[in-house]
């Protein structure tokens, strides 16, 4: 699917040329115009971390930055990428050392089936780069557009909080005669 | 006598293994899977809710370009079910569609975009007949028929059952409370839409990858359907994108995508859109209840009755075992003197409903737990206190005549009491904020599989290398739930390996043992079961060449922090790597096997008996806070503190996550969720964003509190955390609204415009 980097070739009939950087990669393609990014990351590019859970902009699990900031891939076609920079969950970790926030989502037992896991990192991520330590309230609304099935989000929470260096102790019971 | 040593690595809070790979993106679910030349499968679904199918014409679909196949009913014209006596349905409609949705046509194109276009232009002459959508009026003589295997009129299934003599108990009643209960249906909502995967060679293999949680049963299903020795076939599961009861029985896609491998030769991959996935449905049923209670003026609880009229949709699915779990589990934590069940589903025509996180059990909790709310206003008694009176005891039976062998319920109220600091909250909160107590008790497995047979319900394999890394082969189903986490724990404290030296291949009928699937809340106690037997006779003979080695006890050596040790003397040890590698040597080739096989002894003996029956059960209490917002109607709850009862945690942290992803889902449907139809029969919201799902905004905090009563029967003493700590959530709720202002919500969800009605109601009641 990637063209030579220096290729300047017309597109094939009905394909639009894109040229943008994909986790820091150079990526050449020619999709159809009504090619989303989320089709192109997961069916042209093989990055299938990037999940499909409703294809219309409800659940987030699709969600990846463009820019640095987060959109949700279903609903952006891969055209209007063209020049940027697209960054997916698979960017997050170097190489064997996990980001911050993985390490947070692994240690607070924070993703469960894992499904929304990519999409709640990389809202999480964002938020992090806006709020650095960020408090339980501010991660509840940096995170209202990623819908989690499994966890009720508690330890979601617990982690973000935790990754922003913050307390992440709220949820804790009280301490109690045993 | 050496004594056993404390276990080394049961009850720590470590990391689920296979986080790694979900932080990472590294997951394979079923739709990241591609291969060679795979074709795109898409199914043709029926427009109206019911209507007799005169003609199909698949000609112009198959003249676009790029359309490989196209199949109707009359290529899989058998039917199926995963109860064998209630096989109710085809792969593809034969004669008439029973749902807006129901398939009656698949075809298989070279990509997503051709094959949506080749859908459409498959061309249905339909017979649109009268429909029937209320399950009050589906009984009435003169309402259509939906489904031929109907037992009489609509009715799928009736239960009738009487423990004791309730109307005596409730004769010398001194209070009863009663009430009549109408939960809407919801729906388990996973992330990851159902998808599925066929694949022929040409020596005559088939391979089926989906999103199933019964890979074995699915396996059954397809050779029989498909005409295939289950020998031919192959069933992977890989891990799932969350279920909660949604992918546990084989579903339409499952047999087309076979067919269609069968047909083209090439691979055919069908997964649904997020609309297909409200319509394959399998949720949890609407019911309406009517229970009453009694109860002597101490408090001590007499006589039930308990009816129910459950909607059930087009077809059966598990309707004959949703039918008893409707009145057969809310005989604990609390003890009846006499308990009658009249439970009835019917068929309507609107997507099979089935079991969704809790079958066929949550709606009559609600209903129970309700009533009981109620009878301590009527008795004037705290309602934790009405509760701690009526708890059973260990070793003793419900009425129903389930054997409860472990039960910490009584610390499961204390437990919530205290946290939520209920004494001085209850009754004394200000108007429009209240709190609310319910307790409940779960399965954790069921004694009988779907279809009857003497074999183990799991086993499991073991594998070891002389690298010292050990491998675990089991059918378990690998959802989020932790199986292989849980494999991987019970196979390091066995054999005192470092878990990271462990691998766990689970969900593939090729290379792995058989288990009955992820359903029932039965795979720690089954699948683990099958894990510690099969571990500790390997670690047995192990143990049993070093000692001989050492010429020392067989009780001296212990399998520790990856060493054989003496523990007699201190200094004496041996990597496991080392006493494997003696005991290759000395014994050939190291594995190991073990199974479970459940008792038998625990249910009675009347006919139904045996649904309910489980190795062990689960118990359940919650304390949920709200404010009610009277001028709004908006319910927020703000907080439910949730005590499970898992008899020995295994690992706290994934019980914990258990507790609150529960609590959170019975929170849902308390407050957002409901799954309706139009009357046409079109659902009235299929998206994640009309089917309201809580948000993080929108959900309660929630405190999970462990509690651990070991059970005789479970691995460690460990039962169930998946599906118990759901029960309590939506009448801790309900009550707490009365707490809060004064009201009882007896129908769900428990939306603004209901709890204004309520409002406005008492107001004109005076």
């Amino acid at each position: 699917m990637r063209s030579p980097a220096a290729e300047p070739s017309p597109s094939p009939p009905g394909l639009v040329a894109l040229a943008l950087t994909v986790n820091g990669d150079p990526v050449r393609v020619a999709v159809p115009p009504a090619r989303t990014l989320l089709e192109l990351l997961r069916y042209d590019l093989g990055l299938t971390g990037s999940k499909q859970g409703c294809d219309a902009g409800d659940c987030g699990a699709c969600t990846v930055l463009v820019d640095g900031r987060p959109v949700l891939a279903c609903l952006t076609l891969a055209v209007t990428v063209d020049g940027r920079a697209v960054e997916t969950v698979e960017s997050l970790a170097r190489g064997p050392d996990l980001h911050p926030l993985q390490a947070a989502f692994v240690r607070h037992g924070a993703a469960q089936c894992g499904f929304c896991t990519p999409g709640m990192l990389m809202s999480a991520v964002a938020l992090l780069a806006e709020v650095p330590r960020p408090s339980r309230d501010q991660v509840r609304h940096g995170l209202a557009g990623n819908l989690c099935r499994c966890t009720g989000y508690t330890k979601i929470l617990d982690a973000v909080v935790a990754a922003g260096g913050g307390a992440d102790d709220d949820a804790d019971p009280p301490p109690e005669p045993r | 006598m050496t004594t056993p040593a404390p276990p080394a690595r049961i009850g720590q809070r470590v990391p689920n293994p296979r986080a790694f790979d979900a932080v990472t993106g590294r997951t394979r679910y079923t739709d990241d899977h591609a291969f060679p030349g795979m074709l795109h499968a898409r199914l043709v679904r029926s427009p109206h809710a019911h209507a007799r199918i005169v003609a199909i014409d698949a000609a112009p679909a198959l003249a676009l370009p790029g359309v490989h196949a196209v199949i109707t009913g009359r290529d899989l014209p058998v039917r199926y079910g995963i109860i064998p006596w209630t096989q109710d349905e085809y792969p593809l409609a034969l004669d008439k569609a029973a749902f807006v949705g129901d398939p009656v046509a698949c075809v298989a194109a070279i990509d997503e975009a051709t094959a949506a276009r080749a859908a459409a232009a498959v061309h249905v002459t339909w017979e649109v007949l009268h429909h029937v959508l209320d399950p009050v009026l589906a009984l009435r003589a003169d309402a259509p028929q939906v489904n031929a295997a109907a037992r009489s009129g609509n009715i799928t299934k009736a239960v009738q059952l009487e423990f004791g003599d309730v109307d005596a108990e409730l004769a010398r009643s001194d209070v009863i409370a009663e009430g009549d209960y109408w939960f809407e249906g919801t729906t388990h909502a996973a992330l990851e839409p159902h998808c599925a995967i066929g694949m022929w060679e040409p020596h005559g293999v088939l391979t089926v990858i989906s999103t199933t949680q019964v890979a074995h049963y699915l396996h059954r299903e397809l050779a029989r359907v498909l005409g295939l020795a289950e020998d031919r076939i192959r069933v992977i599961q890989p891990p799932l994108g969350g279920a909660f009861g949604g992918k546990s029985e084989p579903f339409d896609l499952e047999f087309c995508v076979a067919k269609l491998a069968m047909i083209t030769g090439r691979p055919v991959k069908l997964l649904y859109t997020r609309e297909e996935v409200f319509y394959a449905h399998r949720g949890r049923h609407p019911m309406q209840l009517r229970l009453r209670l009694g109860a002597t003026r101490d408090g001590t609880l007499t006589g039930c009755e308990l009816t129910t009229l459950i909607d059930g949709g087009a077809y059966a699915s598990f309707g004959l075992v949703t039918t008893y779990y409707a009145g057969q589990l809310v005989t604990a934590p609390l003890r009846l003197r006499a308990y009658r069940l009249d439970s009835t589903r019917v068929y309507t025509n609107k997507p099979a409903c089935g079991p969704k996180r809790g079958h066929g059990s949550v709606q009559p909790r609600f209903a129970f737990e309700v009533t009981v709310d109620r009878l301590a206003e009527q008795l004037g008694l705290d309602p934790i206190e009405l509760r701690r009176r009526n708890t059973l005891e260990a070793g003793e039976r419900t009425v129903n005549e389930f054997l409860i062998r472990s039960i910490g319920f009584r610390d499961c109220l204390d437990r919530v009491e205290h946290a939520s600091d209920w004494k001085r909250k209850f009754r004394q909160l200000p108007y429009g904020r209240g709190v609310g107590v319910a307790g409940s008790f779960y399965i954790s497995g069921t004694n009988y599989p779907i279809y009857p047979n003497p074999m183990p319900q799991s086993a499991v394999q073991l594998k070891v290398d002389r690298s010292g890394r050990v491998t675990v082969f089991s059918g378990a189903s690998e959802m989020g739930q932790g199986a292989a986490a849980m494999l991987t724990l019970i196979t390091a404290e066995e054999l005192g390996v470092d878990p990271a030296a462990i691998r766990v291949v689970v969900g593939d009928t090729d290379l792995t043992p058989v288990d009955l699937g992820g359903y029932s809340s039965r795979t720690t106690m089954m699948a683990g079961n099958a894990c510690l037997r099969a571990a500790r006779e390997l670690a047995g003979r192990v143990r049993q060449v070093v000692a001989a080695t050492w010429a020392c006890p067989l009780e001296q050596v212990a399998l520790i922090a990856g060493h054989a040790v003496d523990r007699e003397d201190g200094g004496r040890r041996l990597p496991m790597v080392e006493a494997f590698r003696i005991a290759e040597g000395q014994l050939g080739t190291l594995g190991g096997v073990g199974h479970y096989d459940t008792p038998k002894d625990v249910h009675g003996a009347y006919r139904g008996g045996t649904i309910g029956a489980a190795p062990a059960y689960s118990f359940t209490a919650h304390v949920a806070e709200v404010v009610v917002d009277v001028e709004t109607g908006v319910v927020r709850v703000e907080h439910v503190w949730a005590a499970h009862d898992c008899g020995r945690a295994l690992n706290p942290m994934l019980v914990e996550g258990q507790i609150e992803g529960s609590v959170y889902m019975g929170f849902a449907e308390a407050i957002f969720e409901e799954h309706v139809f139009r009357a046409d029969g079109l659902h009235r919201g299929p998206s994640l964003l009309d089917y309201r799902l809580p948000t993080t905004l929108d959900t309660p905090e929630v405190t999970a509190l462990v509690v651990e009563s070991a059970d005789p029967e479970g691995p460690y003493g460990a039962k169930e955390a998946g599906e118990g700590p759901l029960h309590p959530s939506i009448p801790a709720i309900a009550n707490a609204i009365h707490d809060a202002v004064g009201v009882r919500i007896d129908r769900l969800p428990f939306s603004p415009g209901r709890v204004l009605a309520a409002l406005e109601a008492r107001r004109l009641a005076g």
